[in-house]
């Protein structure tokens, strides 16, 4: 990016966004948050707290769980991105997404797409996840419906049927 | 009132020295941002004081961890999750790596930094005790050189420290000698995750035949800044534990804390917590003979 850029200047920021390439006129310091739902359309990404509390707005930013919230644009210059939408795809969704809808781990919708992401991230770290990992991976992730117990299964549930496919 | 995008700049030099000479420029006007896990926080709620902002995230010799034979050098924009994942420093500063896990959740660990919790210089940082009792030492740098400052005389008040506007924090050297000492560190807080702590400890300590050889304590949260608590240390040191050490100890700490009533907990709650924190500590080490 150019050091002389004057204030109120946006710059094109290009990055890679489930598997497709991107490129955004932005403000440096518009949210990732913000320019995956308003630009990008990609919706799926909710917004929760936006303070990096709750999770909510979870991406993989090069492989790595980050609040989307938390990450001004210009940082994802060259950057690889998956969000939600970009899952469908994913080896671990299809056992992810039969373990939530068996044991309840969805109601209101709002946490979901953040809690998939986040037990993705954990899966590809931890593939068999005792209960604690689990309470750990998931733990920057609020969920004000489930109690979190039917979450914590249905991972529980998914990580071995993955091992099988 | 939420900040306006078109309000802010943010530049990205890319090099060490890009920074420093961009910080140099304008003194007082640029404010660096890693993983901006506090920075985009005061952001959003349209509280940041400053327009204009430098991005250290992609900056290589900011995210380095160096061995050295007598120190280990962590790059200042290292993550929890590097420091959680480095070998060496799980096994010989446990101290920090466990501050690490409490940090925040996953994604934030993924993206805080060492430098920036540092920096933040906020007395309830998880990280900051363990720094203390390892004797860390921090190199400053900016156009004019560098220099070496120990941790412990780097807060010089709430929220304030030795740093000028023109300098950056490069890495945090820890000396090896610590690894034969028994560590103990435990975080009260609403939970481990995300909450920031109400009191945190971490604890050195070596003991022989029940006596105390040498003891290294520091709180978070109790005080304006990350505290060291040297006269506990001294009533401690060369004694044998038992009952009224411990009872002598729990005093000490209770004058020599600061805590203040906040949104997490009060100044009583956490005097007494200190104390127990301590005191639980010392019940570990003469369990464990002051083995590692």
């Amino acid at each position: 990016m150019n050091t002389s850029a004057d204030q109120n200047t946006k710059c094109e920021v290009s990055f890679t966004v489930n598997g497709e390439k991107k490129s955004v006129l932005a403000h440096p310091m518009e949210r990732l948050l913000d320019v995956l739902r308003h630009e990008l359309e990609l919706t799926g990404t909710k917004e929760g707290c936006g303070e990096g509390e709750c999770g909510s707005c979870s991406v993989l930013l090069d492989g790595m769980l980050v609040n989307s919230c938390l990450v001004p644009v210009a940082q994802v210059s060259g950057t690889t991105i998956i969000t939600i939408e970009g899952m469908s795809s994913h080896f671990l969704m299809k056992p992810l997404q039969e373990a939530f809808l068996e044991c309840g781990g969805a109601q209101c919708g709002i946490c979901t797409p953040g809690m998939i992401l986040a037990a993705v991230h954990l899966l590809e770290k931890t593939p068999n996840p005792a209960l604690a990992d689990i309470r750990e991976g998931l733990s920057g992730n609020l969920c004000r419906c489930t109690g979190y117990m039917q979450i914590f299964e249905a991972v529980s549930k998914a990580a071995p049927r993955r091992a099988a496919k | 009132m939420r900040a306006d995008p078109s309000d802010y700049k943010l530049v990205s030099p890319g090099t060490l020295k890009g920074v420093l000479s961009l910080l140099s420029s304008e003194p007082s006007q640029w404010l660096p941002i890693a993983g901006g896990t506090d920075v985009m926080v005061l952001y959003s709620a349209g509280k940041l004081p400053n327009r204009n902002l430098i991005n250290i995230w992609n900056v290589p010799e900011l995210r380095q961890i160096e061995v050295l034979p007598d120190s280990i050098r962590i790059g200042a924009a290292c993550t929890y999750t590097a420091l959680r994942e480095h070998e060496l420093v799980s096994k010989e500063f446990s101290l920090l790596a466990t501050a690490a896990s409490w940090t925040g959740g996953i994604a934030n660990q993924n993206r805080g930094t060492l430098g920036g919790n540092i920096a933040n210089a906020s007395p309830a940082a998880d990280s900051l005790p363990a720094l203390l009792v390892y004797d860390a030492e921090l190199t400053l740098v900016s156009v004019r050189g560098e220099r070496q400052v120990p941790y412990q005389n780097f807060h010089t008040g709430y929220k304030k420290t030795v740093m000028t506007s023109d300098e950056l924090i490069r890495d945090i050297s820890l000396p090896r000698r610590f690894s034969g000492y028994f560590s103990h560190a435990r975080k009260v807080g609403a939970r481990n995750a995300q909450a920031i702590s109400k009191v945190c400890l971490a604890a050195l300590g070596q003991c022989a035949h029940g006596i105390i050889r040498d003891v290294r304590l520091a709180l978070g949260s109790v005080a304006p800044v990350p505290l060291r608590l040297n006269e506990t240390e001294r009533v401690l040191t060369g004694q044998k534990i038992e009952a009224s050490l411990i009872d002598a100890a729990r005093k000490c700490v209770v004058k020599e804390i600061r805590p203040i009533d906040d949104i997490r907990s009060t100044a009583r709650y956490r005097a007494a917590v200190a104390g127990n924190l301590v005191a639980e500590f010392l019940d570990k080490l003469a369990a464990a003979g002051g083995r590692a």
